[in-house]
């Protein structure tokens, strides 16, 4: 006996509306119930009502659930949604979680949290301190760098944006030579701008760095090192000078094989013992110089894979056509290399990016670590949760700007249109 | 008449296998040389070994008077000289068709841009594919693509091309088009090796014929001697299967 014909184009007039009806009544259901904390069906059994969503949801769900329907998004629907009884489910188990969420996260980020005040005790609401976060916002930025002084950092970075910005506009003959500011000079001259000591600027030791100009510092330096010498490393370990090939393949290994964290440490603590007497190297530069060997050695082996993909007739013609090594790699093998890598690429200057609260353990505060500090001052316990959601907002940003633009690039060096 | 090329003697293994075997070829300027034979008898390798893409162990190479060896300095310097043509093309896909052509003239040669962008519409115009010249190797045909490969390797100004199965990767009806213009370049008086199966070419250009099996050379011969009374059985089974 068929207790229910199979939905199908015959019975659509009435399959279709009913199954919308029903499917509609479970999420508003569900809905009300988030967002107003009332049950439309507290009359019925307390299981029954729990469970009646779904019923309603899963029944809905297939009474529409008609191939060929005739209706382009019904097909649609169906097909990515809802082609089988389980992908239902799935479905309004999703919908329902996500409606469900929302009211709890609203209130916490933005309904019940407090935006006014100076101290923890203005934080009345249930929801989130954001006063905190506004309190603390320069020392999350600049760290514990003088307050007066703080127009350097802000000024590097302006310049910083500026010639990059313009850099987009000015036609690509001149354009190289933006390029080779940004890497030949800029990093010193902003790193002078920052440090002080001359030019009638007052110096600030690389202690008092911090925050999150801190974590761009670190960013952008290990980024600008970490790439030439990987791509060197890269092409050393390919060599056919057996030095050459062993050297690199020993430092590769060697730093792929160590944690960060211990680097970081070896370079802060026991480094200096290595030193001779008097010789003092800041403990920023040796923090940089290890995180940079460090991701290098990964960046080394990411573009290993560009050039172990490209075809060994690239190689050939490049030698046929009298290139020697250099030329051979430089103009035909690196370009497409790299551009086959890009994704790998950005993948490492993320995880760089993502690393660099790291350089707490030897005493260094960027954003995450100045969060850190902050949430155990007396004035301020209790606050982890307001700053790290601070510092994980903060961080998605960036990396997901590096990543927009990692895939821009893909698209724009794309030649096999 | 001077020889641009001698081998003498040469033998050359991969691992324990050995690809060539004692070798004897000389060329003189403006001669064209066909080389056929089975797959396997060492024919790509012997031309790979002119411009040192595949290094020999025994005898010698002679190129345009310099002997290709371990200790050549200038090994770039006669590669600049040979211009050679893929079976595969190995165009670089990431620069588009008058940049191939341009590169190594601009890098190697070290002409002024515009003298090289002039050398290579001449080359491309020659080719007939000079209203495709800014686009990439990836929007053109194979016929197309291998004749770009041609033009990017005339642009060097070679004084030997070599030819390695320049259309065994291609449609039979792009076949022809690269034929013509290898044709155009014999009539032009280059000097040119083509390991090819094209026996109507063969026949067309070649002034000698070369005939390859298990890494020796079996028989080498007038192209016309060689067609009508091969010598060996080897080469008579050989041109019995392909004509």
């Amino acid at each position: 006996m068929k207790f229910i014909t199979k939905p199908s184009k015959q019975n659509i007039k009435t399959f279709l509306p009913t199954g919308l009806v029903l499917a509609f009544i479970s999420i508003f259901d569900v809905f009300v119930n988030a967002f107003f904390n009332y049950n439309l069906f507290s009359f019925l059994p307390s299981q029954l009502s729990y469970f009646l969503p779904l019923i309603l949801g899963f029944t809905g769900l297939y009474l529409i659930r008609i191939e060929f329907s005739g209706y382009r998004s019904l097909d649609i629907l169906n097909k990515n949604i809802n082609s089988s009884n389980f992908n239902a489910l799935l479905t309004l188990l999703t919908v329902f979680i996500i409606v469900k969420s929302i009211p709890p996260l609203l209130n916490w980020f933005i309904l019940d949290a407090n935006f006014v005040g100076n101290t923890k005790e203005d934080c009345t609401g249930d929801g989130a301190c954001w006063v905190f976060i506004k309190v603390w916002f320069n020392r999350f930025m600049y760290g514990l760098y003088p307050n007066a002084e703080q127009w350097r950092i802000n000024s590097a970075f302006l310049i910083l944006f500026a010639v990059v910005g313009v850099s987009f506009f000015v036609p690509t003959k001149i354009k190289k030579y933006f390029i080779l500011f940004l890497i030949f000079v800029y990093p010193f001259f902003g790193i002078k701008l920052i440090s002080g000591g001359s030019f009638g600027l007052e110096y600030v030791e690389s202690a008092a760095w911090g925050g999150l100009s801190l974590t761009f510092i670190i960013s952008a330096f290990a980024i600008l090192f970490c790439f030439p010498i990987g791509v060197f490393l890269a092409l050393g370990r390919r060599s056919s000078l057996p030095a050459i090939k062993y050297i690199s393949i020993g430092f590769i290994e060697l730093w792929r094989g160590v944690p960060l964290i211990t680097v970081l440490f070896m370079s802060a603590v026991m480094f200096p013992m290595f030193l001779p007497d008097g010789t003092f190297i800041d403990k920023l530069i040796r923090v940089l110089i290890a995180i940079t060997l460090f991701e290098a050695a990964y960046m080394a082996e990411v573009v290993r894979g560009g050039l172990q993909a490209l075809p060994k007739g690239q190689y050939e013609a490049a030698r046929s056509l009298g290139m020697g090594y250099w030329r051979m790699n430089l103009l035909i093998i690196l370009p497409q290399a790299l551009k086959l890598v890009i994704p790998g690429i950005a993948n490492t200057l993320l995880a760089l990016v993502k690393d660099t609260p790291l350089i707490f353990v030897v005493g260094l505060m960027e954003l995450a670590g100045m969060i850190g500090l902050a949430k155990t001052n007396p004035k301020w316990l209790g606050m982890a949760m307001e700053g790290y959601v601070f510092a994980g907002l903060v961080f998605w940003i960036i990396c997901y700007a590096m990543s927009r633009y990692s895939q821009n690039l893909e698209k724009q060096l794309s030649t096999e249109r | 008449m001077s020889k641009i090329i001698e081998l003498k003697k040469v033998n050359k293994w991969f691992d324990k296998f050995q690809v060539l075997k004692d070798i004897d070829l000389e060329v003189a300027p403006q001669e064209k040389i066909v080389i056929c034979g089975p797959s396997g008898s060492g024919k790509s390798t012997l031309i790979r070994c002119i411009n040192r893409l595949e290094e020999h162990q025994e005898g010698n190479i002679v190129v345009d008077g310099t002997e290709l060896s371990e200790s050549t300095k200038n090994i770039e310097k006669i590669r600049a000289e040979v211009g050679m043509v893929f079976q595969q093309f190995n165009l670089f896909p990431h620069l588009s068709i008058l940049d191939n052509c341009t590169l190594a003239p601009i890098w190697v040669k070290k002409l002024p841009k515009k003298e090289a962008e002039e050398i290579a519409m001449k080359n491309l115009t020659r080719v007939q594919i000079d209203d495709q010249a800014l686009k990439f190797p990836g929007q053109l045909s194979g016929g197309q693509q291998q004749r770009a490969a041609i033009a990017r390797a005339l642009c060097m100004e070679p004084k030997i091309m070599l030819f390695d199965e320049p259309t065994s990767a291609l449609d039979p009806e792009m076949i022809k088009e690269v034929l013509d213009v290898m044709v155009d370049l014999a009539k032009g008086g280059m000097t040119m090796i083509v390991v090819t199966h094209e026996m109507g070419f063969a026949k067309e250009v070649a002034d000698y014929m070369i005939f390859m099996d298990e890494g020796k050379i079996v028989e080498r011969a007038r192209t016309k001697e060689f067609f009508e009374k091969p010598k060996s059985d080897r080469t008579k089974l050989f041109l019995s299967q392909i004509l």
